[in-house]
C-alpha cells in the first residue's frame, strides 16, 4: 500500500500536465470541429519562444520569478500571432469542408511548422531550466518532489476552473455554448459564428503554447518535442469526449493516474497505457466520456 | 497520354544529373541526423567532423603521418544525406544517394536502426561502406559483407566497461536499477550491462528496470519510483534531450545523492549541461573520444580544429565521423601504394581495408573482427566533475580498458559470450 | 457530427464518375504494361519512385473503398506492418516465394481486419479515424517491446524469389516491378468490379443516410465490415510489396505518421477512379525526391505546402484534372 501515495502524487502532476497540453485541442473541436493537428506545432513554438527568452532574461540577471511572467507572456503572444494567421489566413477558407480535408490542412501545417522551427531554431536544444528549481522541492514521506511539478497543478485547476467559468457564467460563454450545442441553430439566431471562430482558436492556440512554455523549464526544448504531444492530446480528448472540458479533465487524470501505477507497479506496459485506456473507453462508450448524443438526421 | 507526359515533365524537373567518368573528385556520401532529436547530440557533431576531415585531407593539412593531400592523391567530395525518419525511408534515401550519385564510398550512420536497413541496400549495390557510429553487435553477427567496414567498437563494450567500472569502485554494490529508453539502443545497451553485471558477480539481478517512451521528456514518476526503490546504482543509457530532461528533473531530487548514477552516453551532454550535471556521476561516451581521448598529437590537432571552426568541443560522434574518414584514407593510400600509384578500384580498396591498425583521434583502431571489417578498440569511463573555478565540464579517475578485456574475442558473438561470463577477457588494466 | 462527414471530400469526384461505363479490365491492364514497359526505359531512381508509388497505391486503393462509405481511418499503418511483419517471419522461416509472400500478407491483414472490423463497423467519422489509430499504436508498442524482433531496428528480409526462379542483383529491382504490378493490376481489377456490384454501391447511400439504408432492408454494419476487411487486405499487400522492394521491415511501418502518409496520397488522388491512387502517389514520391533533393534540411516545408495547395485548390484530388475526367 505504501506505493499508493506515490502513485497518486505522480499520477496527478502527469494529469495536469496532459489536462494542461491537451485543453486547447478540445476547446477548438468543440467550438469548430477543426481537430487540429498543429496543435503539437504550436506546442513547440511555444517551448522554444518561452525558452529562448527566459535564457535572455537570466543571462540579463534580472528579477529571477518574473520568468514566470515570460511564460505566459510566450504563451499568449505566440497564440495570438500564429492563431489568428492560422485562422485567417487559412481555416477561414476551409468552412464548410468535410472533417478528414481540414485534419490533413492542419497537418499539413505541422509538417510546414516543423521546419520552419527547425530553420529559426537550429538543431540544438535550448534549456530553461532555472524556473524549474525556483520553487524548491518538498519531502513527502522521505521523497523529494519538485514544487514546479506542483504547480501545475494549480495551473490545471485554474485554466479548467477559468475555462468552466467563462463558458457556464459569461454571457459570451453562453453564446459559446450554443454554438458548440448547434452551429446553424446558433447562426438563426444572430449570434456572429465567423467573430467566434478567430477568438476560439486564438485561444486555443494560446492553450497549446502554455503547456509547451510551461513544459519548456522541465524539459530541454528540441526538435520533435511536438509529435509526441499531438498524440497524448488526441488520445485524452477522445477518452474525454470530443469538444468537453469537464471530459478532457478525467481524460488526463484517468490516463495520468494509471500510467503512473504502470510506472511503479508494472514499468513495462508503460508505453501501451494510453492506448489501452483510449481503446477500452471506446469501446464501452464509442463517443467518448463527455459526448453528448448526436441528433439522428433522417 | 497526359498522363505520361505528366510524369515526364515531373521526371524532368528533377534533374539529376548523371555523373560525369572524366577526371573528377571521389563522391563520399555522408549519412547522419541533420534533424529531428538526434541532430543535435549525434547528427550535427558527426557532420562537422566528417566536414572537417574531408577539408583537411583535400588541403592536405592533417597532422603526420597523415599530411598528404586527398586520398589516394584524389580530391574528395562531399554528399549530405538526411538519417533522421522511418528507417524505410532512410534506405530509399540511401539508394537514392547511390542511383543518383553512385558515390565512391558511403560513410556515416548514427542510429541502428537506419543502419541496418540501409545496409542491404549498400550490400546490394556494392557500395563501399564505412559506418562510423551504428553501434549494434547485430550488424556483421546477422549477416556477411564484402564492401562493409565499421571503425567503432561495438556498443557491447560500453556494457561490459560501465559493469567493471561500476563492481571496481562499489565491489560492495547490492543492488542496481536501469532506466533506459524503450527503443531498440536502449533495450540492448541494458541488455549487455545486465549481462555483463552477471557475469562479474552471478546472480546479481536488477531490482528494477524502467523503460519510459523514447521522447517522453516526463520522468516525474520513473524519478519518484527510483527514489522509493532505492537502488544503490542507477545505469542509464539515455542520451540527447531524454537526457537533459532527465537530469534537470532528478538534479533537484537529489537522486544522484540517493543512488550512483551511470550514464553510458553521458559524454554528449556534458558540456551542454555544464554545472546541471551533478558531480560524481559516473559518465562514458563510446569510446576513448572527446574528453577521454589519448593527449596525442592528432588529438590536439583534432579537438583545436573542431574547436576554431564550430566553438565547441567535439564529441564522441564527431571522433567516430572523423576516424571513418581518416580509415577510408588510410585504405585507399595503402591501396594506392600497392599498386604503385593511380587510384585504386572498389576491391582493392576493401582488400586493403580489411585488418588494418591506424591511430586515430582519439586511440588506436585495429579492425581486428569480422574478417578484419569490424574495429576493436580500448574504452574510457570517469566520473563527472565541473570544475567551478575555470567553467568547464571534466573527468576525473578516468579508467582506460583494453580492447580485449570489454570486446568479445573474433567469432564470438556478443549476447552468448556475455551469457557465458566473458570468457577469454584478458585484462591488464594500464593507464 | 453529422452522419455524413466525408460528403464533400467524396462526392467532388463522385459526379464525375460515368454512370454507363465499359469494363475496367482493358484500361486497368494497359496501365499495368504501360508501368512495366516504363521500368525498361527509367533510370534506376525513378524505378525506385515507381516500386514505392506502387505499393503505397495498394493502401490508398483500400483508403478509396473505406472513403466511398464516408469512411477515413487514421490506422492503415497497422495492416501495412501486419503484412509486412507477415512476409518477415516468413523471410526468417526461409520462406521466399514472392506469390507466397503477398499471400501471406492479405491473409493475416485481411484476418485481422475480420477481427478488429466487429468492432470497428460501429463507429463513424473522427471517432473510427481515432479507433482505428489506437489500433496502429497498440501494434507499434508491441513491436517496439519484441526484442526478438530487432525492437525499433526492426530485421532484414531475404531477396524475394519467383516459384524457384531468383534473379540476379542487376534484375532483381525490374523483377519487383513486374511483380509489383502484377498484384496492383489484381487489385486494382478487383476493386473496380466490386464498387460496381450492389454491395459497392450501397457504400455512398451508406454515407448519405445509414437510417435510410437500414429502412430500405440493406445492413450498414454488413456493409462496412465488408469494405473495411478489402482495406485491410489491400494494405497488408502493400505492405508485403513495401517489405519485399524495401527488403527491412521495422515497427515505424505502424506508426501514426505513417497512417497520415496514406490518408495523404488519398486527399492528393481523390477518389474518382481506381487509376487515382497510383497517379497520386506517384505524385507524393516525385515531390517527396525533389523536395528532400534539393533542401535536405527542409523537406517537410515542401511537402506540406504541395498538401496544402492540393487541399485548396484541388478539393476532388489529382484525378479530377484529367481531362477524360472532367469531360463525362
Amino acid at each position: 500500500m505504501n506505493a499508493l501515495v506515490p502513485i497518486l502524487i505522480d499520477g496527478l502532476n502527469y494529469s495536469a500536465w496532459l489536462f494542461i497540453v491537451a485543453v486547447g485541442m478540445t476547446l477548438i473541436f468543440g467550438v469548430m470541429r477543426v481537430l487540429n493537428i498543429a496543435h503539437g506545432s504550436l506546442y513547440a513554438v511555444g517551448a522554444y519562444v518561452a525558452a529562448t527568452l527566459i535564457g535572455r532574461w537570466f543571462d540579463a540577471d534580472l528579477p529571477a520569478f518574473g520568468s514566470f511572467g515570460l511564460i505566459f507572456a510566450s504563451a499568449i503572444g505566440v497564440g495570438l500571432v500564429l492563431g489568428l494567421v492560422l485562422e485567417q489566413g487559412l481555416l477561414r477558407f476551409l468552412h464548410g469542408r468535410d472533417e478528414i480535408a481540414i485534419v490533413l490542412a492542419t497537418f499539413a501545417v505541422f509538417l510546414i511548422l516543423e521546419d520552419v522551427v527547425l530553420l529559426i531554431w537550429g538543431t540544438d536544444a535550448y534549456p530553461a531550466y532555472q524556473p524549474y528549481g525556483l520553487l524548491g522541492t518538498s519531502s513527502i514521506g522521505g521523497i523529494a518532489f519538485t514544487n514546479y511539478d506542483f504547480s501545475l497543478v494549480v495551473l490545471a485547476l485554474v485554466v479548467g476552473g477559468a475555462a468552466w467559468w467563462a463558458l457556464n457564467r459569461t454571457r459570451m460563454g453562453k453564446l459559446l455554448l450554443i454554438v458548440i450545442h448547434d452551429r446553424e441553430m446558433a447562426q438563426a439566431l444572430g449570434i456572429n459564428v465567423r467573430l467566434v471562430y478567430p477568438a476560439t482558436f486564438a485561444i486555443g492556440a494560446m492553450l497549446a503554447a502554455l503547456g509547451g512554455a510551461y513544459s519548456a523549464p522541465m524539459i530541454s526544448v528540441s526538435p520533435g518535442i511536438g509529435v509526441d504531444v499531438i498524440i497524448l492530446s488526441f488520445a485524452v480528448v477522445v477518452i474525454g469526449g470530443l469538444g468537453s472540458i469537464e471530459g478532457a479533465m478525467i481524460g488526463a487524470v484517468m490516463v495520468g493516474l494509471t500510467r503512473a501505477a504502470s510506472v511503479h507497479l508494472a514499468p513495462q506496459f508503460e508505453l501501451f497505457v494510453i492506448y489501452a485506456i483510449m481503446t477500452l473507453v471506446l469501446i464501452v462508450r464509442p463517443q467518448g466520456l463527455f459526448m453528448r448524443a448526436q441528433a439522428r438526421k433522417i | 497520354m497526359s498522363r505520361l507526359s505528366l510524369i515526364a515533365a515531373l521526371a524532368a524537373s528533377v534533374a539529376l544529373t548523371a555523373p560525369v567518368l572524366a577526371q573528377e573528385p571521389l563522391r563520399i556520401g555522408v549519412v547522419t541526423h541533420l534533424t529531428g532529436a538526434a541532430a543535435g547530440p549525434f547528427g550535427i557533431p558527426a557532420r562537422n567532423g566528417a566536414e572537417l576531415l574531408i577539408d583537411a585531407i583535400n588541403s592536405g593539412t592533417l597532422p603526420a603521418p597523415y599530411a598528404t593531400k586527398g586520398m589516394a592523391g584524389q580530391q574528395l567530395e562531399m554528399t549530405l544525406v538526411d538519417e533522421a525518419g522511418a528507417p524505410a525511408r532512410i534506405a530509399t534515401e540511401v539508394r537514392s544517394l547511390i542511383d543518383r550519385k553512385q558515390p565512391h564510398a558511403v560513410v556515416g550512420f548514427v542510429t541502428t536502426g537506419t543502419c541496418l536497413a540501409a545496409l542491404p541496400v549498400l550490400e546490394e549495390t556494392k557500395t563501399l561502406s564505412v559506418l562510423s557510429t551504428c553501434g549494434t553487435p547485430r550488424v556483421f553477427e546477422d549477416a556477411k559483407y564484402e564492401y562493409l567496414f565499421r571503425t567503432s567498437a561495438n556498443a557491447t563494450a560500453d556494457g561490459v566497461t560501465a559493469a567493471r567500472y561500476l563492481l571496481a569502485r562499489m565491489p560492495e554494490l547490492k543492488s542496481y536499477a536501469g532506466i533506459n529508453q524503450n527503443f531498440a539502443f536502449g533495450q540492448d545497451s541494458w541488455r549487455d550491462f545486465t549481462l555483463a553485471m552477471q557475469a562479474l558477480k552471478p546472480g546479481f539481478k536488477a531490482t528494477m528496470e524502467q523503460f519510459p517512451t523514447l521522447g517522453s521528456g516526463q520522468y516525474g514518476a520513473e524519478i519518484t519510483s527510483l527514489l522509493s526503490n532505492g537502488p544503490q546504482a542507477t545505469f542509464s543509457s539515455f542520451f540527447g534531450s531524454d537526457l537533459e530532461a532527465f537530469v534537470l528533473q532528478m538534479a533537484p531530487r537529489q537522486l544522484n545523492a540517493k543512488t550512483q548514477l551511470v550514464l553510458s552516453t553521458g559524454e554528449t551532454a556534458m558540456y551542454r549541461l555544464g554545472a546541471k550535471l551533478p558531480d560524481g556521476v559516473i559518465i562514458a561516451g563510446r569510446g576513448p573520444y572527446g574528453v577521454f581521448a589519448r593527449p596525442t598529437d592528432l588529438n590536439k590537432w583534432f579537438r583545436k580544429a573542431y574547436e576554431d571552426r564550430y566553438n565547441v568541443p567535439p564529441t564522441y560522434p564527431a571522433y567516430h565521423a572523423a576516424q571513418a574518414l581518416l580509415g577510408l584514407k588510410v585504405a585507399y593510400d595503402k591501396a594506392a601504394a600497392a599498386k604503385g600509384g593511380g587510384v585504386p578500384s572498389r576491391d582493392e580498396v576493401a582488400r586493403a581495408f580489411r585488418g588494418i591498425e591506424y591511430e586515430a583521434f582519439g586511440t588506436t583502431i585495429r579492425m581486428a573482427q569480422s574478417d578484419g571489417r569490424q574495429a576493436v578498440t580500448e574504452s574510457a569511463i570517469g566520473v563527472y566533475k565541473f570544475d567551478r573555478s575555470a567553467g568547464t565540464a571534466t573527468v576525473t579517475d578516468v579508467t582506460y580498458y583494453p580492447a580485449d578485456c570489454v570486446n568479445p574475442p573474433e567469432g564470438a558473438k556478443s549476447i552468448e559470450w556475455l551469457q557465458a561470463g566473458m570468457p577469454g577477457a584478458k585484462c591488464n588494466l594500464s593507464n | 457530427m453529422s452522419a455524413a462527414p466525408s460528403a464533400t471530400l467524396a462526392a467532388a469526384p463522385a459526379s464525375a464518375r460515368p454512370t454507363r461505363s465499359r469494363s475496367p479490365v482493358l484500361p486497368i491492364t494497359i496501365g499495368a504494361v504501360l508501368v512495366i514497359a516504363a521500368g525498361f526505359a527509367v533510370p534506376a531512381w525513378l524505378l525506385t519512385i515507381l516500386l514505392f508509388a506502387l505499393f503505397r497505391a495498394m493502401v490508398v486503393l483500400g483508403l478509396i473503398v473505406l472513403l466511398r462509405a464516408g469512411l477515413v481511418s487514421f490506422g492503415q499503418a497497422l495492416y501495412f506492418a501486419v503484412g509486412a511483419y507477415a512476409v518477415g517471419f516468413l523471410s526468417r522461416a526461409g520462406v521466399n516465394d514472392a506469390l507466397v509472400r503477398v499471400l501471406a500478407g492479405a491473409l493475416a491483414a485481411g484476418a485481422l481486419g475480420l477481427v478488429l472490423g466487429f468492432l470497428l463497423r460501429r463507429y463513424r467519422g473522427i471517432f473510427f479515424a481515432m479507433l482505428s489509430l489506437a489500433f496502429s499504436m497498440i501494434l507499434y508498442g508491441l513491436l517496439v517491446k519484441s526484442e526478438s524482433l530487432g525492437s525499433t531496428d526492426g530485421f532484414a528480409i531475404h531477396a524475394t524469389t519467383y516459384a524457384g526462379y531468383a534473379p540476379d542483383r542487376s534484375s532483381e529491382r525490374f523483377a519487383l516491378l513486374v511483380l509489383s504490378s502484377v498484384v496492383a493490376w489484381a487489385g486494382a481489377i478487383a476493386v473496380a468490379l466490386y464498387l460496381r456490384g450492389t454491395l459497392g454501391r450501397l457504400a455512398e447511400a451508406v454515407r448519405d443516410n445509414e437510417i435510410r439504408v437500414e429502412y430500405l432492408g440493406a445492413s450498414v454494419a454488413m456493409a462496412v465490415h465488408v469494405k473495411y476487411v478489402i482495406a485491410a487486405t489491400l494494405a497488408g499487400v502493400g505492405g508485403a510489396l513495401a517489405a519485399m522492394v524495401i527488403g527491412h521491415v521495422d515497427p515505424a511501418m505502424a506508426y501514426w505518421t505513417n497512417s497520415g502518409e496514406f490518408v495523404f496520397v488519398m486527399i492528393l488522388s481523390g477518389s474518382g477512379s481506381v487509376f487515382a491512387p497510383f497517379l497520386g502517389a506517384l505524385v507524393f514520391e516525385l515531390i517527396h525526391a525533389v523536395a528532400t533533393h534539393y533542401s535536405p534540411g527542409a523537406w517537410r516545408i515542401i511537402l506540406g505546402s504541395a498538401l496544402l495547395a492540393a487541399i485548396m485548390f484541388v478539393p476532388g484530388g489529382l484525378w479530377s484534372l484529367m481531362p477524360k475526367a472532367r469531360r463525362s
